[in-house]
């Protein structure tokens, strides 16, 4: 049997502009391996066969024409958050059932302008809020590596399903590390770009001073590929950046000589799983190997990070989640007396727990009497954090650390003790806050063989800066091309597999 | 940093009023869990009052734009068929919702 | 005891945009619900708003026509509260920079002028339209995103006439600017007010209350009269004002306390993270100010200058920018006639008499409107854009009269009657067989008859009753179908009636 699922996208359009493949088969394939791997993995909250099968049938039909596109026919799994038209987009909450997208956001659309075929929804923490997929509505997505470990999140179905060759790349969203999270997490590649780099028209909003669209993919060349497509100015965003968008692929060399590594020494602390620092300290070798300097930098508001992240990104969420209100789309409870009513409990019974404890911290600390103490402080030590990360820059041209102080733990390990959780992405939240762009790169595993990611961090930007550190480390190691072991006993490819999805 | 003092001085959260400015309708299961959880939450992003921000100016934007405007040009928007199959509730060409009182 | 009231005024003006504040979809009012609504409008998830410019450009204008200061740092705000004719359930407004800080607007009321000082104006957007419907409201989205401007008055005005001639005068400057249609049918002036009462000579406020969404002058001005006269009449029971909002009931003329169940508004103001800050350069509002259009006062002087007309003329004609519009229109018909018929004339005193006629031309289109046309209007409760009568035919139309070819009693027949149906003065005169009679040998053959048939009255003139001269003048004029020339008919008789009698 064919293992096109395992592609790369360079792969794939080297292989169906060759004909050694079409679209439909490269779809059909994955299809199968989704039927096989779903009922253990729960990557996906819907695939649309029909749909896709369709488009990979219009992909190769217009590549028989001659025509072709950069994505042309080759399937893309989008975390459940982005709007594509036609499709549903739960969030994965209970209170978006029903809704059926009647737009394309612009990065799918752009995708979709390259011949992209638009496979499935990932599943993902409620509106994007966790670290571990476990607070979707609907179910938990399984980590790959081990099946009773977290994905990571708040985009953990599309890490597993790249992980896992249930996709051949996806797109997740990152306000707080949530690409770079479960990317690290699940052992493949996930970039969050500069704020304003992708257009945010469509991604059903978390935190808007902080969302992006990243790829999460099997290489860094795909990432450089995907992000290429999507980057650039949108007038429907008036936070997208009107910057010229680099030939991201160009800038992928071998060797990192001339380019100076800062590693923050706020990042290297006690508390730090020793696997995973032994981990990205040997990476740091690697990287000096390909002729990299490393410099000490500090990023000394790094242990307000945390709070200033929760404070803002909450806050945002409160006014952005208001809109679900069972009045124009989605939940509405049966017999509400009067509108007060109808709010309340259509809410209540729509969001998850997580969800609700984000709106009232948000709620609370914009609130008269609060405001200033909380929020407006938040946004001043916000404004310290970027002057750390620039002043850094100065110092050097990306830095490394660490994703996660740990590499996946057990599923229900951290559920009930919110305040831990979210301090698992103190590594993460700096460069999100200051508008940085980030990579994450599996840079090898723990001793119970847990992927373990490393993390470039640039100025903004300036993704060719970490696509070229993150390149030359992937393609010197081999940690990106290890294959999770759930793929293999349990698989019967050939059977006809009638699992429910 | 001025708190207010009448609110302040109950040191905790208060879960069922923030929850009703936000609409949510809480059980006594959830308003225990939420009251713990927040109290830990709360205290924990406290630290950053210590953070000495004198003469800092907050930041809003990750980016330094200014001006995005739109021509004053129309663009044609949904179709109604469209918008009210999303909708719970309609009569065909509005929304419905429980009597506005 | 006296008591002296304080109101604020915060007037909401939607504003003439062809699209909404922060989508790309249409304006218009009264279009089938829901039909111009689009994810952004209808806060769909994803949506994001983008910020018109030319509404951004009306405010500044309004702000540069009032004499606001234009603020240097202006940005947009989330105010949150629920409501189901909110889609986003927060509005975007603005909350601590607003496009325009301070200004004011000159107003008269009972024969006083007064200055009503601004505490600012800013932009925001509209929110949907509800209907009760049976058992449940209907919302129509069309409305919701229509940019509507904010003007914030300070507490300056100290009676409800002072109020309805503060809108008054708002008003005729967004016209002015061509800043909003201020049609009041279709909601385009909305307002909320502030008032409070305290015994003359306290210097202390009292403690306000707030009547919401008026949106009729006539309700601000009625809802005012009874909310000051209900304060006053609390305080005289030794009773106390409670700060609270009020609706005013149109049907019964009374404002109503909206008791709610819901807790005091917090409204958590935070800036919106979609939009992006205002900072405009001061070329940018240069290059505006040069655009500001004539404002009424200016307008009101140039009159005088240019037409020669009496101030009062000119204030009455300025105070609506579609009248003085049509006065200058008017004159400009009237100027291009005279100047045709001047360059045909053969006789250089011909000329001369026109030049002197020239002079009067514009303060005999000017007593035109001021009196039958204001009249007319009223009566049929019309605005002067809607009238048949177009300025190129009152031009015509006081030519003629000018000209002696109609009498003045026959020219207001015509106005009246162009006033409904519209056309050319000079065709409907012919048609209508209206042309004066100023021909001697037809007046004097009318007048002979006259006195011939009423020998009574002759006599009675003769024996010292002047009186008996204007009934013949009378007969004399309904023999001639009212065409004959008055002044001639008059002079005729008397000299027949002295001389005969000598």
């Amino acid at each position: 049997m064919s293992e096109w699922n395992q592609l790369t996208v360079h792969q794939c359009r080297e292989l169906l502009e060759r004909g050694t493949c079409s679209s439909r088969q490269l779809v059909e394939n994955l299809i199968e391996v989704i039927h096989a791997l779903e009922p253990n993995l729960g990557a996906y909250l819907s695939v649309d066969e029909e749909q896709a099968l369709r488009q990979a049938d219009a992909a190769d039909a217009l590549r028989r024409q001659g025509k072709t596109a950069r994505l042309l026919g080759i399937p893309i799994a989008v975390k459940d958050v982005i709007n594509v038209a036609g499709q549903p987009c739960t969030c994965a909450s209970r209170i978006l059932e029903g809704y059926r997208s009647p737009y394309d956001a612009t990065a799918i659309a752009r995708l979709r302008a390259e011949g992209a075929v638009f496979l499935g929804r990932t599943n993902m923490d409620e509106f994007a809020m966790g670290s571990t997929t476990e607070n979707s509505a609907f179910h938990i997505t399984r980590n790959p590596w081990n099946r009773e470990c977290v994905p990571g999140g708040s985009s953990g179905g599309s890490g597993a399903a790249v992980a896992a060759d249930e996709a051949i790349a996806a797109l997740g969203t990152d306000t707080g590390g949530s690409v770079r999270l479960p990317a690290s997490f699940c052992g493949c590649v996930g970039l969050k770009p500069s704020y304003g780099r992708v257009s945010r028209y469509g991604l059903t909003a978390f935190a808007s001073s902080l969302d992006q669209i990243g790829p999460m993919t099997k290489d860094v060349r795909d990432a450089a590929i995907l992000l290429g497509i999507m980057a650039g100015h949108d007038s429907r965003d008036s936070t997208s950046v009107a910057a010229p968008v680099p030939d991201y692929q160009a800038a992928l060399q071998r060797d990192l000589s001339g380019m100076k590594l800062g590693l923050p020494r706020e990042y290297f602390i006690q508390g730090l799983d020793p696997d995973v620092e032994a981990g990205v300290q040997e990476a740091i070798r690697q990287c000096e190997r390909l002729g990299a300097r490393i410099v000490d930098v500090s990023l000394p508001m790094t242990p307000h990070a945390v709070a200033a992240y929760y404070i803002i990104a909450s806050a945002e969420a409160s006014a952005n989640l208001a809109r679900f209100d069972g009045v124009r789309y989605g939940l509405r409870v049966k017999d509400a007396v009067d509108p007060m009513d109808m709010y309340q409990r259509t809410r209540a019974m729509g969001f998850g727990p997580e969800v609700k404890r984000r709106i009232i911290l948000g709620t609370y600390v914009l609130s008269s009497g609060y405001h200033d103490a909380y929020y407006l402080n938040a946004q001043k030590v916000r404004t310290l954090i970027r002057r750390d990360l620039e002043q850094a820059f100065q110092a050097c041209d990306v830095l490394l650390t660490p994703v996660a102080p740990t590499a996946a733990y057990r599923i229900g390990e951290k559920s009930q003790n919110p305040l831990q959780m979210y301090l698992g992405d103190i590594f993460a939240v700096p460069a999100s806050l200051a508008g940085m762009c980030a990579l994450s790169v599996p840079c090898g595993f723990t001793s119970h063989r847990l992927p373990i990611g490393l993390q470039v961090i640039g100025p903004a930007f300036c993704e060719e800066r970490i696509l070229r550190a993150g390149y030359a480390y992937e393609q010197t190691t081999a940690w990106h091309r290890q294959k999770p072991p759930v793929m293999a006993p349990e698989l019967h490819l050939t059977d006809k597999n009638d699992n429910e999805l | 940093m001025v708190l207010d003092s009448g609110r302040d001085a109950v040191k905790t959260i208060d879960v069922p009023y923030v929850a009703h400015l936000a609409r949510l309708t809480l059980d006594d299961k959830e308003i225990r869990d939420f009251q713990g959880q927040l109290d830990q939450i709360v205290a924990y992003v406290k630290i950053i009052q210590q953070v000495d921000v004198s003469g800092v100016e907050p930041m809003a934007h990750a980016v330094q734009i200014r001006n995005v405007f739109r021509k004053d040009e129309e663009r044609k928007g949904l179709d109604r068929d469209v918008v009210l199959a999303n909708a719970p509730v309609h009569d065909g060409e509005q929304f419905l919702v429980p009597k506005i009182v | 005891m006296n008591y002296s009231a304080t109101i604020g005024l915060e007037v909401h003006v939607q504003l003439a945009t062809r699209t909404k504040m922060f989508c790309a979809c249409n304006t218009d009012f009264g279009s089938p619900p829901n039909t111009h609504v689009c994810p952004v409008c209808l806060g769909y998830p994803g949506a994001l708003p983008v910020i018109n410019e030319e509404a951004v450009r009306l405010t500044v204008m309004t702000g540069l026509m009032l004499g606001s200061e234009i603020n240097p740092f202006s940005k947009f705000d989330r105010k949150n509260y629920f409501y189901p004719d909110m889609p986003k359930n927060y509005q975007i407004s603005q909350y601590d920079r607003p496009l325009c800080i301070g200004g004011a607007v000159a107003i008269e009321a009972n024969g006083v002028a007064k200055t009503i000082p601004l505490t600012r104006i800013h932009l925001e957007e509209d929110v949907a339209k509800n209907m009760h419907v049976r058992n449940a409201s209907s919302i129509d989205f069309n409305r919701a995103g229509h940019p509507l401007m904010e003007v914030v008055t300070e507490p300056e005005l100290d009676s409800s006439e002072e109020a309805f001639a503060f809108l008054q005068a708002l008003k005729q400057i967004l016209l002015y600017g061509g800043i909003s249609p201020c049609n009041l049918e279709e909601g385009n002036l909305r307002c909320d007010v502030n008032c409070s009462v305290r015994p003359a000579g306290q210097p202390a406020l009292g403690v306000k209350t707030e009547i919401k969404n008026l949106n009729t002058f006539k309700g601000v001005f009625q809802s005012l009269q009874y909310e000051i006269k209900r304060q006053i009449a609390v305080l005289e029971s030794g009773g106390t004002i409670v700060q609270e909002t009020r609706r005013w009931e149109t049907e019964t003329g009374i404002t109503e306390s909206m008791r709610s169940k819901e807790a005091a508004h917090d409204y958590r103001y935070f800036p919106d993270p979609d939009l992006m800050p205002v900072v405009l350069s001061s070329e940018q509002i240069e290059c505006w100010k040069a655009l500001l259009p004539e404002l009424p006062r200016q307008r009101c002087d140039r009159l005088v200058r240019q037409y020669s007309i009496p101030p009062y003329d000119a204030r009455v004609l300025s105070a609506d920018k579609a009248m003085a519009d049509y006065f200058e229109e008017a004159c400009r018909y009237y100027a291009s006639s005279q100047a045709t018929r001047s360059a045909h004339a053969v006789a250089p005193s011909a000329a001369a008499g026109d030049e002197k006629l020239a002079k009067t031309g514009p303060k005999a289109i000017s007593n035109w409107l001021m009196t039958e046309m204001l009249r007319l209007l009223s009566e049929k409760g019309i605005d002067i854009d809607q009238a048949a009568i177009r300025p190129k035919a009152l031009a015509e139309l006081v030519r003629l009269a000018e000209a002696q070819v109609v009498n003045s009693n026959t020219a207001k027949d015509v106005f009246a009657a162009l006033f409904e149906q519209g056309g050319d003065p000079e065709l409907w005169v012919k048609q209508k067989g209206l042309v004066q009679v100023s021909d001697a040998g037809a007046i004097e053959a009318m007048v002979e008859k006259a006195m011939a048939d009423h020998p009574g009255s002759v006599a009675d003139f003769r024996a010292g009753k002047s009186a008996a001269l204007q009934f013949l003048v009378g007969q004399v004029m309904r023999a001639s179908k009212g065409k004959a020339h008055p002044q001639r008919v008059q002079e005729l008789l008397k000299k027949k009636l002295t001389t005969t009698a000598n």
